[in-house]
């Protein structure tokens, strides 16, 4: 391949698949959480909303939905998205769906005696789920986020059908110009794989953290020795009942 | 007791003057077709120390958590400190209370769990001052004070720092009692707080209950099959069954000469 193609398509659009990723994930996230908690709402009618909400997009492809905000929302709303953001709001819209269900699985995986206790201490509602609830929630809910995140990384290759230069894009051009099918498309799968796998230990790390920060302290990481992430905050605990102590492996 | 020890009140108890704290108004709660309570009707005088006994499913538990509003009766009343726990007054009738005139109610009543329920994503300290800054809006230095005392009282004053989990049972045990008592309650609620110990830790919970009996005024409702225990701590004793009370009267007449056939059958099977 020539450095040509690499520097004015290849680099660009992983740049442009990364971009793609992380506002769509941060949209999907937010999205996530504000049904994923609603749908544990006191309310029924606020339930409704939001399991109604999670069907429609879990059942809508993010491809038509892409599609249908770019082409069709133009229309009824007299303005149109750039191609970016349009695929940024289907993916999101469609990913935060599926991340919702993983929010309230979550949420109602935590002991409900946890919600007595916060009661019995005059919490209200919404302090219960900030201050207890969701504390305990978040690092369970990080394994199913990693995946759904993997997810979304390929799913991004969708917006190369809106013309947006992302990888596959890019690797369909440089098909087109170079016809090396054979090598542009092993080095795209290689690319999506790093990718992948980069986003999957940076979430191994927050779970880790994550469950550092409510008591719990895993198995340290096993990443064949030769990649290693350094717990930031390495305290250990002290009297850990369990005899399992963390970061082991990471000093 | 003296105005600086880790339980005293900052408002003067109406209390200790033997007023009636609780009162139970022909309460009824039904699951399905299981009428648990059938027309209870009890009260508790502010100050005293009460300890329900009865047989498994005579409806113990299902009074303290309706105290505790995590349960709702389904016909009578109960009333806290002169307020309707589950009703509010509006234009001279009884309507059902409101999330927040519960929650205000409710903060004269604190509650230790038979399964500790220590919030695992809180430190011991945290898991004391949370309540008292975020509910009752205390200066955090002084919440965090009145937690230290506390966890001295209980004899974990070296375990601020420690997760739930990194503790055993009966030291988790001792912290929630401290939690609650950080909220100054009038009245505090132990449904079997030891029955989920391993039993060389169960004096240790005990101990700590005594203590809180004996120096301060807290009213005190608890559900026990510890017998000792009870005869030591409480002012009177109050056996039911199949949703009623059956007798009642001050331990020394109970445990040593029942009235009613029932209580007799029930004792001579637990001591
Ligand atoms: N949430 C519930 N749903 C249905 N039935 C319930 C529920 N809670 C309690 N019960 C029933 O109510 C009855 C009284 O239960 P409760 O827990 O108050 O008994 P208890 O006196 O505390 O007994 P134990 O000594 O075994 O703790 C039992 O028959 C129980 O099966
Ligand atoms: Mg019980």
């Amino acid at each position: 391949m020539t450095a040509g193609l690499w520097e004015h398509w290849v680099l660009p659009g992983i740049w442009i698949t990364v971009q793609l990723t992380l506002y769509s994930a941060a949209l999907a996230t937010a999205v996530a959480f504000g049904v994923g908690m609603a749908r544990t709402h006191r309310s029924r009618l606020v339930r409704f909303f939001a399991a109604f909400y999670t069907e429609v997009f879990r059942g809508t492809s993010a491809l038509v939905l892409m599609f249908w905000i770019f082409f069709v929302l133009p229309q009824l709303a007299g303005w149109a998205l750039v191609p970016m953001w349009a695929a940024v709001l289907a993916l999101g819209l469609s990913y935060g769906a599926y991340g919702a269900e993983v929010v309230r699985g979550a949420l109602n995986a935590v002991a409900p005696a946890q919600r007595e206790a916060g009661v019995a201490l005059s919490f209200t509602p919404w302090q219960r789920m900030r201050l207890i609830l969701l504390p305990q929630a978040v690092p369970e809910m990080i394994p199913s986020f990693c995946n759904l995140l993997v997810e979304l990384l390929k799913g991004t290759a969708l917006v190369s059908l809106l013309g947006i230069g992302d990888v596959s894009f890019a690797a369909y051009l440089v098909r087109l110009a170079t016809t090396e099918s054979a090598q542009i498309y092993s080095i795209t799968l290689i690319i999506y794989f790093v990718l992948a796998f980069l986003l999957t230990r940076g979430m191994k790390v927050l779970e880790r953290r994550a469950k550092a920060g409510i008591g719990q302290f895993p198995e340290p990481l096993s990443t064949g020795g030769w990649l290693r992430f350094r717990r930031s905050d390495a305290k250990s605990p002290e009297l850990s009942s369990t005899g399992v102590t963390g970061g082991g492996a990471s000093r | 007791m003296s105005a600086d020890t880790p339980l005293s009140k900052e408002r003067p108890n109406p209390a200790v003057d033997g007023s009636e704290l609780i009162r139970f108004d022909r309460v009824v709660k039904r699951f399905g077709a299981n009428t648990v309570l059938d027309e209870l009707d009890f009260s508790v005088a502010s100050g005293k120390h009460v300890t329900l006994i009865g047989p498994s499913g005579s409806g113990k538990t299902t009074i303290l958590r309706l105290l505790m509003t995590l349960i709702k009766p389904d016909e009578g009343t109960i009333k806290v400190g002169g307020a309707y726990l589950t009703h509010e007054e509006k234009n001279g009738r009884l309507v059902p209370a409101g999330e927040k005139h519960v929650r205000e109610v409710r903060k004269n009543i604190g509650m230790v769990f038979q399964q500790f329920n220590l919030f695992p994503n809180m430190k011991v300290l945290r898991n004391i001052t949370e309540a008292p800054v975020t509910v009752l809006g205390l200066p955090k230095d002084e919440a965090e004070q009145r937690a230290r005392d506390l966890l001295d009282l209980v004899g974990l004053g070296d375990k601020c720092d420690a997760y739930p989990t990194q503790l055993s049972g009966g030291q988790q045990q001792r912290v929630a009692i401290a939690r609650a008592l950080a909220m100054r309650p009038q009245v505090l609620l132990l449904d079997e707080v030891t029955s989920a110990l391993d039993p060389e830790l169960v004096a240790g919970v005990l101990d700590v209950l005594r203590d809180i009996a004996h120096t301060t005024d807290i009213t005190m409702l608890c559900v026990t099959h510890e017998m000792n225990f009870a005869r030591d701590i409480s002012d009177q004793v109050l056996m039911f069954d199949a949703g009623r009370v059956i007798e009642s009267g001050p331990p020394e007449k109970i445990f040593s000469d029942p009235e009613h056939e029932r209580t007799r059958e029930f004792l001579s099977a637990v001591l």
